[in-house]
């Protein structure tokens, strides 16, 4: 029995949706020295990149390698270079980046290629653990809670960075990255400085080192390609700058601010 | 060339023009100094370097040195006003205010020196 389109059960990338032309859809095939290669897509309506790549793997090359998880800008997985700019490609809508029903996707920027639309991330993670990007607790489950004020200016601080997914754009955006091997990026950075500013993290001392060495916060040129770019709209040249003051005065008064 | 889409944005035209500035000062400031050196050189080297002045390339360069500065001054202040002060959104307008008070110094010199 031959499956028709309409016996195929709702699947992602081909949702019910008025169809309203097609696309011309660029994809980068192979590693660092692969090609683009061109499909004609049908355009629905709400219709996402990610639903582009998926109907184009279900429909015209099977082969094809990229990656994703949630579908709704969770996991922070599905970054890839969209016309150009760096986008979580879930939740961005085709009819707001196409341009004359053209769409180039390629793998994102500043990470090492694997094959097609993946990228390998562990440089990125890594960068996060030489950022001292984790918490170092300070009790065990034996003490009493602490208590934190939600309106204290530190916990703001670190409120203001904390929903980063992971997703890499702005490590991808930003040009320091790809001039600096060393440079931790702006997502590492961005989570060493909700944990300065969190009263319950006891790595402070090692956190702030790690982010003055060479290649870390100093290194930033507050170009801003990451705030441009973030998805969930986190400021990381804020933090950044942040990080930057409280280096300097841990320099000049020997504590960590 | 096309420019890099995920650069198209004011704080990386700012960079941009920041380091522009920079570079070109570095060159052209040398020569600058040069110039004001000759003058110091009693009578015969104010008077060369005065006749040099009314070369209209040299008066273009001139003025071109003073927007680059004034240029590079706003955007560098803009640098460290955005990394030393609190964060405050309405710091975005900086670069506005940066490029236009350089395009002022722009006219201004234009007027009085032109
Ligand atoms: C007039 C006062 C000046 C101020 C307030 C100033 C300020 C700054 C600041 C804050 C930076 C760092 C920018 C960054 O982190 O990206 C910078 C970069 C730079 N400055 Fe200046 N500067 C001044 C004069 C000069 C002069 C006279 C020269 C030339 C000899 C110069 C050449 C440069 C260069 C080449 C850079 C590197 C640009 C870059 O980082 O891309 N500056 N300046
Ligand atoms: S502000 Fe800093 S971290 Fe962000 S894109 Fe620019 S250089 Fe990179
Ligand atoms: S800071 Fe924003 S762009 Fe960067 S990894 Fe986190 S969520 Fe993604
Ligand atoms: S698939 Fe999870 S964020 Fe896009």
């Amino acid at each position: 029995m031959t499956v028709t389109e309409t016996d195929r059960p709702a699947e992602i990338g081909s949702e019910p949706g008025s169809e309203t032309g097609t696309l011309t859809v660029e994809v980068w095939r192979g590693k660092d020295d692969g090609r683009f290669q061109s499909f004609t897509v049908p355009h629905r309506a709400n219709q996402t990149v990610l639903d582009i790549v998926t109907w184009i793997q279900r429909h015209a090359e099977p082969a094809l390698a990229y990656r994703f998880a949630c579908r709704v800008g969770v996991c922070g997985s599905c970054a890839m270079t969209v016309n150009g700019k760096p986008r979580w490609t879930c939740r961005t809508h085709v009819g707001k980046v196409a341009e004359d029903g053209h769409l180039r996707i390629e793998p994102l920027r500043n990470l090492p290629r694997l094959k097609d639309l993946a990228v390998d991330m562990t440089p990125f993670f890594e960068k996060w653990q030489a950022a001292e990007g984790r918490f170092h607790p300070t009790k065990t489950r034996h003490d009493p809670l602490s208590t934190i004020s939600p309106s204290s200016a530190k916990r703001k601080a670190a409120d203001a960075g904390i929903e980063c997914i992971n997703c890499g754009v702005c490590h991808a955006a930003c040009d320091v990255v790809a001039w600096n091997d060393d440079y931790l990026g702006p997502a590492a950075l961005n989570r060493a400085w909700t944990l300065v500013n969190d009263e319950r993290d006891g790595g402070k001392r090692t956190g702030l080192d790690a982010v003055s060495r060479s290649g870390g916060c100093h290194s930033c040129h507050s170009h801003g390609s990451c705030v441009e770019h973030c998805p969930v709209g986190l400021n990381p040249t804020r933090g950044i700058a942040g990080l930057k003051r409280m280096s300097l005065v841990g320099l000049l008064t020997g504590d960590a601010g | 060339m096309r420019l890099r889409p995920s650069r198209n944005h004011p704080g990386f035209w700012a960079f941009t023009a920041h380091r522009i500035s920079g570079v070109a000062l570095a060159l052209f400031l040398p020569v600058h100094f040069l110039l004001l050196g000759t003058a110091m050189e009693g009578a015969a080297g104010l008077d060369r370097a005065l006749a040099l002045t009314d070369n209209p390339l040299v008066k273009v360069a001139e003025w071109g040195l003073v927007v680059l500065l004034a240029a590079h001054l706003m955007a560098g202040l803009r640098v460290l006003i955005l990394e030393f002060l609190p964060w405050r959104d309405s710091m975005k307008r900086l670069i506005a205010l940066g490029a236009a008070v350089a395009a002022v110094v722009g006219v201004i010199f234009l007027v009085q020196v032109g």
